[in-house]
C-alpha cells in the first residue's frame, strides 16, 4: 500500500468510516448512545485504546510473529494484547488519575469486546499498512467512531418526544438513523479513496 | 427444558438478532452476496455449538474470576479452526470475508450464549443451544443476503435469475441498504410475532 498516511487519516474518518461503511464496533455504538455525555466519554476512550492497540499489533505481528513463523496465532495473540492492554490501562488510571477513572472507567470493560478495536488490527496486517501508516489509519477510524456514536446519540436525544412507531422503537429507529447517516456518508466517497 | 425446546427458544423465540440485538456486525458486513452470508453463518454455528460444548464442560474447573479470558481463548480457537479451514478450501471466500471470519471471536452472541447458557447447563445441551442460536443466526443473514443479492445483482448463489431487463440496484450493495434491511426486519417480527410491552 502506498496511500500517504494523511489521506489515510481522512479516508478513515469520512469516506471508509469504521463505523458506517465496515458495520464494526456496531455493539456499544446502539447500546451507549441514549446519552451525549456516556457517548463522547466511550468515544475518547475508543479513540486511545484503538490506537494504542493498533500500534501494539502492529509491532507484534511484525517483529514477534513474523519471524517465529506463527501467524496462524494472530487471532488469539491480537485479543490478548488487547485484553491485556485494558486490563492495564484500568490500573493505571484508578491508581494514578482517580477522577478520570471515573469518567472513563466504566467504559473500559466495554471497549474489550467492541469489535471496532479488533478489526482495525487485522485490517493494519491484511491490508499491509506501514507503522505510521497504521498509526494514521487507527486515530482516523476512532475519530470516525466517535464522530458517528456522537451523531446518533444527539439525534435520539431529539426523538424522546417523537412518535416511533411501537415496532421500531429503540434498536429499530436507530438503525434506520444510522442508514440515513451512511448514505450521507457515500457523499464523502468521491474525495479520497482507499482500498 | 427437553432439547428440543432448548432448540427452538435460542434459535427462535430468544433469536440473538432481533431479540437481544447481539452480532450485528457481521449480520450486515457479509450479506451482500448469499454465498458469504451462508459460509459466515456456517462458521458462526460451528464455533458456536463447539465453544458452548467446550466451556460447559469444563465450567466447573474454570474460577469465576478469569472465566472470561478462558472463554474468549476457547472461543478463539473454534475461530482459528474456521479461519485456516476456509484459507485452505475456500481461498476466494475468506480473502471476501476478510477480517470477519477473525472477528466471530468478538462477536457478542459467542460471549453472550456462553456466559448466559454454557456456564450453566450441561454440555450436550450446551451443544444444542450453540445450534440452536447459529441457526438462528443464519436465517437473519440469509434473508438478509437474499433481498441484497437478487435487487444488487439480479441473481442467487452467482446464478442470474433476472433477465437483462434488470437494472441492479447498486444502492443494495452499499453500507447503508444493510441498516435499512435489518430494521425492516426486526421490525416486521417484532410487530408479527410479539405482543407490545405496556409502555
Amino acid at each position: 500500500m502506498d496511500v500517504s498516511s494523511f489521506v489515510l487519516f481522512w479516508a478513515a474518518i469520512f469516506t471508509s468510516n469504521i463505523l458506517l461503511t465496515n458495520f464494526l464496533g456496531m455493539c456499544s455504538y446502539l447500546s451507549v448512545s441514549r446519552e451525549i455525555e456516556s457517548a463522547l466519554g466511550l468515544g475518547v476512550a475508543v479513540i486511545f485504546v484503538l490506537t494504542a492497540t493498533a500500534a501494539l499489533n502492529w509491532l507484534v505481528y511484525y517483529y514477534v510473529l513474523i519471524p517465529f513463523n506463527i501467524v496462524y496465532l494472530q487471532l488469539i495473540v491480537f485479543i490478548i494484547v488487547i485484553a491485556a492492554f485494558v486490563q492495564f490501562l484500568e490500573l493505571v488510571i484508578e491508581r494514578y488519575a482517580p477522577a478520570l477513572y471515573y469518567t472513563l472507567g466504566i467504559f473500559l470493560p466495554l471497549i474489550t469486546v467492541n469489535c471496532a478495536i479488533f478489526g482495525v488490527s487485522l485490517f493494519l496486517v491484511i491490508r499491509k499498512y506501514s507503522f505510521i501508516q497504521s498509526l494514521a489509519f487507527s486515530a482516523g477510524s476512532g475519530i470516525g467512531w466517535l464522530l458517528a456514536i456522537l451523531m446518533l446519540a444527539a439525534i435520539r436525544r431529539k426523538l424522546k418526544e417523537k412518535l416511533v412507531p411501537q415496532g421500531l422503537q429503540g434498536v429499530g429507529i436507530s438503525l434506520i438513523i444510522t442508514g440515513i447517516m451512511a448514505l450521507a456518508f457515500i457523499g464523502f466517497s468521491g474525495i479520497v479513496q482507499i482500498q | 427444558m427437553s432439547k428440543k425446546e432448548i432448540f427452538i427458544t435460542s434459535a427462535f423465540t430468544e433469536n440473538s438478532i432481533w431479540r437481544q440485538i447481539l452480532g450485528i456486525c457481521s449480520t450486515l458486513a457479509v450479506t451482500n452476496l448469499m454465498l458469504n452470508s451462508l459460509i459466515m453463518g456456517l462458521g458462526v454455528t460451528f464455533s458456536l455449538a463447539l465453544s458452548g460444548f467446550t466451556i460447559s464442560l469444563i465450567r466447573e474447573w474454570t474460577p469465576r474470576t478469569v472465566r472470561m479470558m478462558v472463554q474468549t481463548l476457547i472461543i478463539a480457537a473454534y475461530v482459528i479452526i474456521v479461519d485456516i479451514f476456509l484459507k485452505a478450501n475456500l481461498p476466494s471466500i475468506s480473502k471476501q470475508l476478510g477480517p470477519y471470519v477473525g472477528l466471530i471471536i468478538t462477536n457478542c452472541i459467542l460471549m453472550g450464549r456462553a456466559e448466559a447458557f454454557a456456564s450453566q447447563n450441561a454440555p450436550f445441551d450446551s451443544l444444542i443451544d450453540g445450534i440452536g442460536a447459529g441457526f438462528g443466526y443464519t436465517l437473519v443473514l440469509v434473508m438478509i443476503g437474499f433481498i441484497r443479492e437478487l435487487f444488487g445483482f439480479g441473481s442467487i448463489f452467482g446464478v442470474k435469475l433476472l433477465g437483462s431487463w434488470w437494472i441492479n440496484w447498486s444502492i443494495m450493495v452499499m453500507a447503508p441498504s444493510a441498516f435499512f434491511l435489518l430494521a425492516m426486519l426486526i421490525w416486521i417480527i417484532n410487530v408479527k410475532f410479539y405482543k407490545p410491552k405496556g409502555r
